[in-house]
């Protein structure tokens, strides 16, 4: 037998009048039971270190907590400005962010575009398998792969560059500009399959009547692209280029961690690893709040900034 | 037709064979370290392994199975994987569930859905979160792996998006026949959403697999490392400073083929779960992006 009727189902009207609030608690607290787990987690876990931001504003520790460390106004905000190794890791992360944002929006659109070009479906689909997998590893394998394949001491990529091009070793991972190089391309490298699943979808939406008209209209295939394939796809573009407007101070934490060492710190240290040294290797928990405080509220404005960029262009929502 | 034409022809020859370049630059450098686990000692300190093993031996791995170190930390990560997923499923298909419901049978869902979005878009960052792990006196237990990471509110809108394109008839049917709430996400919801399902699964689970930094600032106990952790410090950083490790395994760590025969033990359940991996993530991708 079926368990007995839901008092939410068939409850008999209530004799006396009772108030919309009560009504409504009565009718779904099923509902809000079954949230309940996801509500204490997100208040334990996400709202409430919200709270301890406070310390960006003390000089806090540990041994005193956060009622007894003194409070020092915005001295860490000013320092954060006032050190050149601060302000040089602001830029480090503006570079490698919109390096890897603008590459990262045009590769994918582009292999897309040229992948739409092969019509075997296996090779099309043995490509995308392929393509598809480094998304999946951790950068800290890649990171272990990465710093092997480009060592200066006999990796293959430096091997390869030596015998069939006469090139003398690079030093990938201990050179400024190299390492930030290799940062955007590796960081291309893992992402641009995924990232060009979306697209596919939307060119695999397109109605095939008017590939055939353009061709009666004796369209050539580049032209096709360009005035069917393309603005097909542009909705799409868009609101996936205006949401990553949110990830101007993300230079990609785990990435950089793995793969940087203190010979590229001035061009290749990011807010995150910076942050991360000055909490737990220096142990200055203000400051190192201080300056993640700073990124959160400027990511937090251009997320509003572009949500509402792609509500408004892409008809986007979150929910 | 533009397909006969020879300029065409030029182009889709280029293309195939740039296409099918691309595709192997992004399995290649898993090769390379394959052949360099299973090389020689002295094949791979000369450089001369490619893409195939020289002196072929399976020596890394013995190596790597015989430090207590390495097999402490997977059995650990499959721990962690495993209850992460178990109880970060629960979390979100019961509140993925609830605020399926339309609003007007649900008045509160609204407050609930940017209660919950706001932490997707602001978070007291890493100094905040440590304490706070550290007042719960989470610091060595497998908790500090576990619950801060338990909700995944893109998760479950994504779930939750999923269950509201579920017909309401079938709902109906099973109310008239006297099911309650429970029940009705039992028999009807989840039975029908076995895709979705399966893809944020496969996408927790890897998520687990692959997540080191916790363990990096939770875990000051090495012993209690996930072996991504494990790999992070001693083999991509190696940093033996916090372990506590006989010198023979010490040396056999630094040794480069003992290196890649962990790296891919560590890249191993990815590309095990992968095929099925693969079969679903097109459809959560698109079904995460295109929604109504």
């Amino acid at each position: 037998m079926e368990s007995g009727p839901q008092p939410s189902v068939v409850q008999p009207a209530a004799l006396k009048p009772e108030s919309n609030w009560r009504r409504g608690i009565r009718k779904t607290w099923p509902l809000h039971l079954l949230i309940l787990p996801a509500t204490l987690i997100a208040i334990i876990f996400n709202y409430l270190p919200i709270f301890g931001l406070v310390m960006a504003f003390q000089d806090y520790k540990p041994w005193l907590g956060f009622f007894r460390s003194e409070w020092v106004g915005l001295k860490h905000f000013e320092s954060l400005f006032l050190f050149d190794e601060s302000v040089q890791v602001i830029w480090n992360t503006l570079i490698i962010s919109v390096l890897k944002i603008v590459c990262g929006l045009l590769v994918p659109i582009a292999i897309a575009l040229l992948l739409n070009e092969i019509r075997k479906t296996g090779i099309k689909r043995g490509i995308q398998t392929l393509v598809y997998l480094p998304h999946f590893l951790s950068w800290v394998i890649l990171g272990g792969i990465l710093i092997d394949l480009l060592s200066v001491k006999g990796g293959i990529v430096n091997r390869m560059l030596t015998d069939w091009f006469g090139i003398q070793p690079i030093f990938f991972l201990g050179d400024g500009d190299w390492f930030r190089f290799v940062v955007v391309v590796s960081d291309i490298w893992k992402e641009f399959g995924f990232a060009m699943i979306i697209y596919l979808a939307a060119i695999a939406g397109v109605n095939p009547s008017l590939y055939e008209a353009a061709e009666v209209d004796g369209a050539t295939r580049l032209q096709q692209t360009i005035n069917v394939t393309l603005p097909a796809m542009l909705p799409i573009i868009v609101v996936v280029a205006t949401l990553q407007l949110g990830n101007v101070l993300n230079a990609g934490f785990d990435q950089i961690f793995n793969l940087y060492n203190p010979l590229v710190y001035n061009k290749g240290d990011v807010i995150d690893t910076f942050v991360y040294r000055s909490a737990m290797l220096k142990g200055d928990f203000s400051f190192a709040t201080a300056v993640g405080l700073f990124k959160s509220i400027i990511s937090f404005a251009l997320i509003i900034v572009s949500y509402r960029l792609a509500y408004r262009f892409g008809n986007y929502r979150i929910f | 037709m533009y397909h006969k034409s020879t300029g065409y022809k030029v182009f889709s020859l280029f293309n195939h064979t740039f296409l099918i370049i691309l595709s192997l630059l992004c399995i290649l450098p898993l090769m390379h370290v394959l052949a360099v686990s299973f090389s020689g000692k002295s094949a791979a300190t000369a450089n001369i392994v490619n893409l195939w093993p020289v002196d072929f031996t399976w020596e890394s791995y013995e190596k790597t199975i015989d430090n207590p170190a390495f097999v402490r930390a997977l059995f650990y990560s499959v721990y962690r994987t495993v209850l992460g997923t178990a109880i970060g499923m629960a979390v979100i298909i019961f509140a993925g569930y609830a605020l399926s419901k339309r609003n007007a049978a649900f008045k509160s869902r609204n407050v609930y859905m940017w209660f919950f979005v706001f932490t997707m878009l602001f978070s007291g960052g890493l100094v905040p979160g440590y304490i706070l792990i550290t007042e719960l006196q989470l610091i060595n237990t497998i908790w500090a792996l576990v619950l801060p990471g338990a909700l995944s509110v893109y998760n479950m809108i994504l779930l939750m998006n999923f269950f509201r394109t579920i017909p309401a008839e079938l709902e109906e049917a099973a109310l008239i026949d006297g099911a309650g709430l429970f029940r009705i996400l039992f028999s009807v919801h989840l039975p029908v959403s076995t895709p979705a399902l399966a893809t944020i699964t496969l996408f927790t689970l890897v998520g687990h697999w692959n997540s080191w930094f916790d363990g990096l600032i939770y875990m000051m106990d090495t012993k209690k490392y996930p072996l991504a952790t494990f790999l992070q410090t001693v083999v991509v950083q190696q940093d033996f400073s916090k372990m506590s490790i006989n010198p023979e395994d010490m040396e056999n760590l630094s040794q480069r083929t003992v290196k890649a025969a962990q790296i891919f033990i560590g890249a191993l359940p990815i590309l095990l779960v992968y095929p099925f991996l693969q079969k679903y993530f097109v459809k959560g991708i698109v079904l995460g992006a295109v929604k109504e």
